[in-house]
């Protein structure tokens, strides 16, 4: 075979790789349009400001300094009619932020649950905002809607204040209207709120916000908004979209990734009625009245691919440890004393390399949009989980100004990470630039969201350490190639430390998913501990807390322990127990495993698993406890049997029936411990939960067999002989 | 060519080719969105509707095959404002996080419910095994059958 082609030309980035440059953007909704689209009100125009210095400190790529939108925006309207409505650029896409922030909005402005509206990810109506990704959510939009949701609620009691001629401090804000506890009187905010507009340029820094101890609306399990629309399927995904005069539109894919169109005959698809055809550069595609039009006007244009060599899964591995790009840039390197020495002190050493293979997000929806032209204005109904970056996107491909452009997004059918790119509404866009006005709706096959999406980057790690006598750690050497620098620090106590990310050039269109590679790194990590363990005589709980001073990590390991009765005495024959944890992004996890091993029948079932989890304060617990269950189950299947096959430019399993998911009857028995640190700012949560569940389960396999499993997805079964 | 069909209680006339598999037919003809679309290989059940009353994946029948005989979608499960038990059940469950597999899952536990009026866990497993739901919301999904199943016994004493 050929020297393996490069399909893109960029390397993965450590973290957010399918980003390119974030740029600032005007809000679209000049501060003289918000009372005619609500009504007459309050409305809170602010500056997002970072709520700690630490969750926002410059990463490897200065990354998060650059997350918040750092011009006004209008962030909340209380109107006159007594409904308030909270502005947020995020998407809903299962995480359920529809319900939180509106939990938070109503907390702090003291008004009942039900009267908050949250109007979320539309370029023409909320705040920029980066994307809905790296659990940054909760962290930063919920104390962002509190500040406004305060200040708003200030100016209400400074209004009754002057009526009343009392001082303002005097009064109460509560239940949606403010009380004089001295003379019984109280006025609705309906009645107080008038064109009044708050405009922080740069809000006080002591904005009183309730602390958590003091929350009553946020902090309890209030069911999912809207939850009703979503049982009697009335609820309008992208996909589900209809509007007046639409078309469907489908793409002819390339042969294979990478491969450019070389001849192109549409003669005998010409002349079908009503089919439109477009033909520009490598696209092709077609709109019609239904799809099964579009899709014959397709099959009747010839087309000839040339195609790339490629390299296949079989080689992948190899593949990425070879092509590592050197680099000597410090933000992909950290050291601490000196890894020769503490090698040289090491009573024990151990060096192993794990792989991590490609996966997919497999969102149940898949990629969607509708898009629409008016003369030179564009709108795009999208599932995404970065409308503003789409809308930038579909402004510099078809050379129009951002504020011609403006892009929604229906509460989506998930994403996990998946659906950061601009892909489905470029596409739609372009063909509906051949539907002469009419608006146009293109939906991924599965095939095509299984290929022509992007995965979770596969990656090599390799680890080398040493123990002293007395188990603790001596030194420790982690090298991460290609898969990414997402908790990529060791969080145990080690004098001597050298942490490194390779680059290496995409083989696969890679991008983020539901914890990055904080998973492929806790993978490696939490493997390795164990080992480590058994190499010391130490009972793998223990010899973790051994070598750990965070005291948050060993609450949840503790809470955790407790909970799954760790230690436990094996019973029956072929039972394994296994423990992982970690932290990312302010929150904490420990998961424990119980397996059942069946040599005979070269059965391998996750019996059970427990897990422990922390992130702060508690918004919705309800609505967190759903989160922390689905990774765990989502995470299973990253464990154990999901992988992307590919060879020659092609996804050879891109399908559920080739593409193992996990389902009902793969499901143990599980349970979720949720501490609750109402004294700590609330984390983000959608992530960090699915980290430890492959290292618990495979370290439970070594319990169990005492065979050691390097490679994800596990495959058990296939370790029995 | 004109295909008749019977959907929710009211009758159709569509054209379409007849290999067009019902699930688009339902959704781009009808309007009835609610069935989804998720793999069009009958393998992860979000497209699953009641046809004669028996759980089908829509998009591996051709409309051809689904005439003369009632087919029920989720739109049709409410009536009089009042959830059919299933879906009151879900929502007292919290059983969904995206909610994209949901309407399939309700159809399939339905046509469960009808076969076997108090199916324990393992049977609920096998009975929904082909339904994917992607956010891992099982476990509530699960307690949301039971729920279904004892409140629709409780009815019908």
């Amino acid at each position: 075979m050929n020297k393996p082609a490069r399909i893109e030309p960029f390397l993965l980035e450590p973290e957010r790789y399918e980003f390119r440059a974030l740029p600032m953007h005007q809000f679209a909704l000049a501060r003289r349009d918000f009372f005619k689209v609500l009504g007459a009100g309050i409305a809170v125009f602010a500056i997002a400001k970072d709520v700690s210095a630490q969750e926002t400190a410059p990463g490897p790529r200065g990354f998060h300094s650059e997350e918040l939108p750092k011009e006004i925006g209008a962030w909340l309207h209380v109107g006159e009619d007594g409904t308030v409505t909270g502005f947020v650029g995020k998407a809903e896409i299962g995480q359920n932020v529809r319900t939180t922030l509106a939990q938070t909005i109503a907390d702090e402005l003291g008004v009942p649950f039900d009267s908050v509206h949250m109007v979320l990810g539309d370029t023409a109506l909320t705040p920029w905002d980066a994307g809905t990704f790296g659990s940054r959510t909760t962290p930063t939009i919920t104390p962002q809607l509190r500040r406004v949701a305060a200040a708003a609620r200030d100016l209400l009691r400074k209004k009754a204040a002057k009526e009343w001629n009392v001082p303002a401090d005097k009064l109460i804000a509560g239940d949606g209207k403010i009380s004089d506890p001295a003379s019984g009187r109280a006025l609705r905010y309906s009645e107080l709120a008038h064109e009044d507009v708050i405009d922080h340029n740069s809000p006080p820094a002591s904005d009183p916000i309730k602390p958590a101890a003091q929350w009553t609306v946020a902090g309890i399990p209030i069911p999912k908004v809207d939850a009703r629309a979503f049982v009697t399927g009335s609820h309008l995904y992208s996909t589900d979209l209809r509007p007046e005069g639409l078309l469907h539109g489908k793409v002819l894919r390339p042969a294979s990734f990478g491969a450019s169109l070389i001849a192109y005959d549409d003669s005998e698809a010409k002349g079908q009625p009503d089919v439109a055809l477009v033909h520009d550069g490598n696209f092709v595609g077609a709109v019609a009245p239904t799809v099964a039009a579009a899709e014959k006007a397709l099959s009747a244009i010839h087309v000839q691919w040339k195609e790339v060599p490629q390299i296949s899964d079989q080689e992948i591995f190899s593949y990425l440890k070879k092509n590592a790009q050197p680099s000597n840039e410090e933000r992909f390197r950290q050291t601490k004393g000196s890894v020769g020495d503490g090698m040289a002190s090491a009573a024990r050493k151990l060096d192993a390399t794990y792989n991590v293979a490609y996966i997919a997000h497999a969102p149940l929806e898949p990629r969607a949009a509708v898009a629409q032209w008016a003369g030179n204005k564009l709108t795009v109904w999208m599932g995404t989980q970065r409308p503003f970056a789409v809308r930038d996107d579909l402004a510099d491909t078809f050379h129009v100004p951002e504020a011609n452009v403006r892009v929604i997004v229906p509460d989506t059918g998930s994403a996990y990470g998946g659906k950061h790119t601009s892909d489905a509404g470029l596409e739609a866009a372009r063909l509906a630039r051949a539907a002469g006005g009419r608006p146009v709706k293109l939906v991924w096959t599965r095939e095509e969201e299984f290929t022509w999406a992007y995965f979770r980057p596969a990656g090599v790690i390799e680890v080398k350490s040493g123990i002293a006598a007395d188990g603790k750690l001596t030194a420790w050497e982690f090298h991460n190639y290609h898969s990414g620098m997402s908790a990529i620090e060791t969080p145990y106590v080690v004098a001597n430390q050298l942490t490194q990310y390779h680059q290496v050039p995409l083989v696969l269109r890679s991008g983020s998913y539901r914890g990055l590679a904080a998973t492929a790194n806790h993978f490696a990590r939490e493997t390795h501990m164990d080992t480590l363990a058994h190499v010391a005589s130490m009972d793998p709980l223990e010899f973790r807390l051994h070598n750990l001073a965070d005291q948050r990590m060993r609450a949840v390991l503790e809470a955790g322990a407790k909970a799954f009765g760790w230690p436990r005495q094996k019973g029956a024959e072929g039972q394994g127990f296994g423990v992982a944890a970690g932290c990312e992004k302010g929150s904490y996890v420990a998961t424990f495993a119980e397996i059942s091993v069946d040599r005979k029948a070269g059965v391998v079932q996750v019996k059970k698993l427990v897990e422990a989890f922390e992130c702060g304060a508690i918004v919705n617990p309800d609505g967190l406890r759903n989160q922390v269950v689905g990774a765990m189950i989502q995470g299973m299947g990253g464990a154990l049997f999901e992988a992307i096959q590919f060879q020659n430019g092609k996804i050879t399993n891109a399908r559920f029936s080739s593409y193992r998911v996990p389902r009902f009857r793969d499901l143990p028995q599980i349970e979720a411990i949720l501490v609750n640190r109402t004294d700590i700012p609330s984390a983000g949560a959608g992530e960090t939960p699915i980290m430890a569940i492959a290292p618990a389960i495979g370290n439970a396999f070594f319990d169990a067999t005492k065979v050691r499993l390097t490679n994800l997805p596990l495959h058990p079964e296939r370790y029995l002989a | 060519m004109a295909i008749e069909l019977e959907v929710n209680g009211k009758r159709f006339t569509v054209n379409y080719p007849p290999d067009t598999p019902l699930l688009h037919v339902l959704r781009d003809e009808l309007g009835l969105t609610g069935t989804k679309y998720g793999c069009g290989e009958g393998m992860c059940g979000a497209c699953t509707v009641l046809i004669g009353g028996a759980a089908r994946r829509s998009c591996q029948i051709p409309a051809r095959a689904a005439v003369s005989r009632p087919i029920t979608t989720i739109e049709a499960l409410e009536k009089n404002g009042k959830l059919h038990p299933v879906q009151q059940a879900f929502l007292d469950a919290g059983a969904f996080q995206c909610a994209y597999c949901t309407s399939g899952m309700i159809m399939s536990c339905v046509s469960l419910l009808q076969t076997n009026a108090r199916p324990s866990t393992e049977q609920i497993a096998q009975s929904l095994q082909g339904n994917i739901c992607r956010c891992g919301t099982h476990p509530r999904i699960v307690e949301a059958v039971q729920q279904a199943a004892a409140r629709m016994q409780e009815a019908a004493k």
